[in-house]
């Protein structure tokens, strides 16, 4: 473990995974009524297969994919459709969902064991993760199926297994990785094979030793497949900056990873792929980390998508006293929710609830004093200071020119900022007032 | 508490929901102090005339900041210690034989009409204490350019005045000026400690050289902008300073000398008034090093270092325009990639 693989500039923010890094994932009870929003992913909403009224089993598809950036969505648990309207979503906003109430059967459409499945080719193999539902479980949920899916013109030679969850208090993919190295690998393979490529990399944060461990372990076997040890920085675990770290690709400005040839995929979507390839399971669960100072007992919880997210924080002994923010997410890019009935979705790795004294105000800041912080960390290369003062000043168009849309809104110049200007804010409003 | 029972609302705002230590007040406070040694010095050598001239600047410059903050009813941001250190800066920039309204003038300039008036902290082109210093260098030519003897003996003091190291450098050359400290070595020394003549804060260059080591440490400076400056100073001593023909000048005499450690590491380095960028930053420096050197070898004042600084805050918004961070991906092709 002496190489340790990572890009330029970034931020140590503290990692504070202590309090849920050992704790083995947790199976949450069946939930009496869930929510399914029809959008979880980048693109298009699904459309309701279904009508209220209608009873449906496990794994049963509930909302189809409308286009070609689009999921389809499956019902979680067994039951009867009650309400097709919209709902609050992590997102902040009313998405169509489908709520289904539980019948406590938990009766699912039959899964069968293909044991043959490392057999399948690659379309195959595709068109199984798009029947699947799976989106990238990181975050940004953008469909699977469509990233293994690149023009002609895009050769593809990498796939990379994100496993540096980077964003501190996360460790759902960290157990995830102790606890099923195995599938994880199986999954590597299965996406390896999808986009037909030689070469498969796992990069992992070198604050989790024992995933690094486990991990190596479990690739002992596979010639073509390495487990790189990441600088623990953050965003490690943003695409470009993986993709810079493992093969020292850049890639374009404005591009996306297979423009230099590579797939990213998270280690809960490689699991995903594992299930619904070889048993044809539909992604109905995910591993959400229930962490911070606000929850009495931290925990990382498999949950049905759909449970409301106050279940998994009674889960996790309630909320204490001084409990002010839950965020969806991890405490840098993560959504601040104004509502405990949001419902637990695809892209949800973790749900953090920080207290009073965590809290920090972005109302009140300061003018910019020009110190150079923010241009010291932006990951991307961007002068954050200058675009604030534009999006500031109203200089949309300007910004433009400095490269404003190349920002991912890692938070890496806001966390800096000694005079605690709203950066990414401050990014959010430029791009909303121009074309890309 | 169970979650049906939160019934207070919950805080929804912006990413990142957690945030780094630095405040712009943290990183004022730490520069004051930064400049502790050196302020001990001034007192040490200049007496009870140091506390009082420096006082007079810092009461000054945070009194009018407060009372202009309460007047136009703008957030009071007087004790984040950004004023404090335009006081303490200016007052170091100072001799101490002068009058009250000197420095109260010089604080005033320096406060409301070069931070205030442009907007507040952030907004100012120019660095405060050296548009007070500047201000009254050309309003008091003579008071300002009256040096007193330091001497740890109180009862000397005001006794008599002196021309600065420089001016004597420049008045009369080198030999001249070695041979009034007795050899090189002394005058090396008392440079270095700050024994010679001058203003207050920029006679002892170690117990400055020891707030810039803690500013460099802290990273609330970076070595680009002190290092560029001093460097092009070093060099162009080296070549253009001696008597003698090319090459023969001492760059040492130019290093210590002067207001050029302070301005280096404690001056030039004001966040607001230079370079965002580090690229900007060495362009920054190297300019406000050459401009010292021209004005010290060929101006008509012993010492460049306050103007140059002032002069090239005017082009650090035009650096920042012109110098990009190096950008991530700005490589176009994609070459490696093989089937
Ligand atoms: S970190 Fe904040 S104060 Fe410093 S340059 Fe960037 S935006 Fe300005
Ligand atoms: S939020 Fe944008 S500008 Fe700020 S550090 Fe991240 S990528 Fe750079």
């Amino acid at each position: 473990m002496s190489r340790a693989a990572t890009f330029e500039r970034g931020i140590h923010p503290e990692e504070s995974k202590e309090l849920t890094a050992h704790k083995p994932v947790v199976t949450a009870p069946l939930p009496a009524r869930v929510i399914i929003p029809l959008s979880q992913h980048a693109g298009a909403p699904a459309k309701a297969e279904v009508a209220i009224g209608d009873t449906v089993k496990k794994y049963q598809l509930i909302g189809s994919p409308q286009g070609f950036v689009s999921a389809p969505v499956h019902a979680s648990i067994s039951g009867k459709v009650t309400a097709i309207s919209e709902f609050p979503h992590p997102s902040g906003r009313l998405v169509p969902s489908i709520v289904i109430e539980s019948d406590g059967l938990d009766e699912g459409l039959p899964l069968t064991d293909n044991k043959d499945y490392m057999d399948l080719d690659a379309d195959r193999i595709k068109a199984l993760v798009k029947e699947a539902g799976i989106v990238g479980l990181g975050g940004a949920a953008f469909p699977t199926s469509v990233k293994l899916s690149p023009p002609k013109e895009k050769p593809i030679d990498t796939v990379i297994i994100n496993g540096a969850e980077c964003e501190p208090y996360l460790t759902a993919d960290h157990r995830l990785m102790v606890e099923k190295p195995q599938e994880i690998v199986n999954g590597l393979k299965l996406l390896m094979k999808s986009v037909g490529v030689k070469k498969g990399y796992i990069g992992i944060e070198k604050n989790k030793p024992d995933a690094i461990d486990i991990m190596q372990k479990a690739v002992s076997g596979e010639s073509n497949i390495e487990v790189i040890p990441l600088t623990v920085k953050y965003p490690q675990g943003a695409e470009k900056m993986l993709i810079k770290a493992v093969k020292g690709r850049e890639v374009p400005s404005r591009g996306l990873p297979m423009d230099v040839g590579c797939v990213v995929q998270n280690v809960g979507t490689a699991l995903a792929v594992y299930e619904a390839v070889r048993f044809g399971k539909p992604l109905i669960e995910r591993v959400v980390t229930v962490t911070g100072n606000g929850v009495r007992e931290p925990k990382n919880i498999l949950a049905r998508i759909g449970t409301r997210i106050s279940e998994l924080l009674d889960l996790s002994g309630g909320l204490v006293d001084s409990a002010v923010k839950v965020i969806s997410g991890g405490p840098m890019m993560g959504f601040a929710q104004w509502s405990l009935d949001v419902p637990v979705i695809k892209g949800m790795s973790g749900l953090l609830v920080l207290t009073e004294s965590e809290y920090v105000s972005s109302e009140e800041y300061f003018a910019c004093i020009r110190c150079g912080r923010c241009v010291d960390v932006c990951p991307i290369g961007l002068n954050p200071s200058m675009l604030s003062i534009l999006a500031e000043k109203g200089h949309y168009e300007e910004a433009k020119d400095y490269n404003l849309f190349d920002c991912f809104e890692c938070g890496s110049c806001a966390f800096v900022c000694p005079a605690k200007r709203p950066m990414v804010q401050f990014m959010r409003l430029a791009k909303s007032q121009v074309k890309p | 508490m169970s979650t049906e029972a939160k019934t207070h609302p919950l805080v929804v705002s912006v990413s990142p929901h957690v945030r780094g230590e630095e405040s712009i007040s943290k990183i004022m406070w730490t520069v004051n102090f930064a400049l502790l040694p050196a302020f001990i010095m001034s007192v040490y050598y200049f007496g009870p005339r140091a506390l009082y001239v420096t006082g007079l600047c810092i009461l000054t410059a945070v009194l009018s900041e407060h009372i202009y903050q309460k007047a136009l009813n703008k957030k009071v941001t007087s004790n984040d210690g950004s004023a404090f250190l335009t006081g303490l800066l200016l007052g170091m920039n100072l001799p101490s034989g002068i009058p009250f309204y000197i420095p109260v003038t010089g604080s005033f300039v320096a406060v409301v009409i070069t931070k205030m008036l442009f907007g507040g902290l952030g907004y100012n082109i120019f660095n405060p204490a050296l548009i007070g210093r500047a201000f009254l260098l050309i309003t008091w030519p003579k008071l300002m350019t009256k040096w007193p003897m330091p001497t740890a003996n109180f009862l000397e003091m005001d006794a008599k005045t002196t021309a600065t190291p420089l001016g004597l450098l420049k008045e009369e050359g080198l030999a001249k000026l070695i041979e009034h400290f007795g050899d090189k070595a002394a005058l090396y020394k008392s440079l270095l400690f700050g024994s010679t003549a001058g203003s207050l804060g920029e006679t002892s260059a170690i117990a400055l050289l020891l707030g810039a080591a803690i500013l460099l440490y802290k990273r609330y400076i970076t070595w680009h902008i002190p290092f560029s400056f001093l460097g092009t100073v070093a060099l162009a001593a080296w070549i253009f300073g001696g008597k003698e023909g090319l090459f023969t000048g001492d760059p040492v005499i130019h290093l210590l000398s002067g207001g050029l450690i302070l301005g280096a590491f404690f001056m030039a380095t004001d966040y607001v008034t230079c370079p965002t960028i580090r690229k900007g930053q060495l362009i920054f420096g190297v300019g406000c090093g050459a401009i010292t050197m021209l004005i010290r070898l060929k101006g008509g004042f012993p010492e460049g270092v306050m103007f140059a600084i002032l002069l090239m805050n005017c082009f650090a918004p035009l650096i920042d325009r012109n110098v990009r961070p190096k950008q991530f991906g700005a490589v176009k092709a994609v070459k490696e990639v093989k089937k």
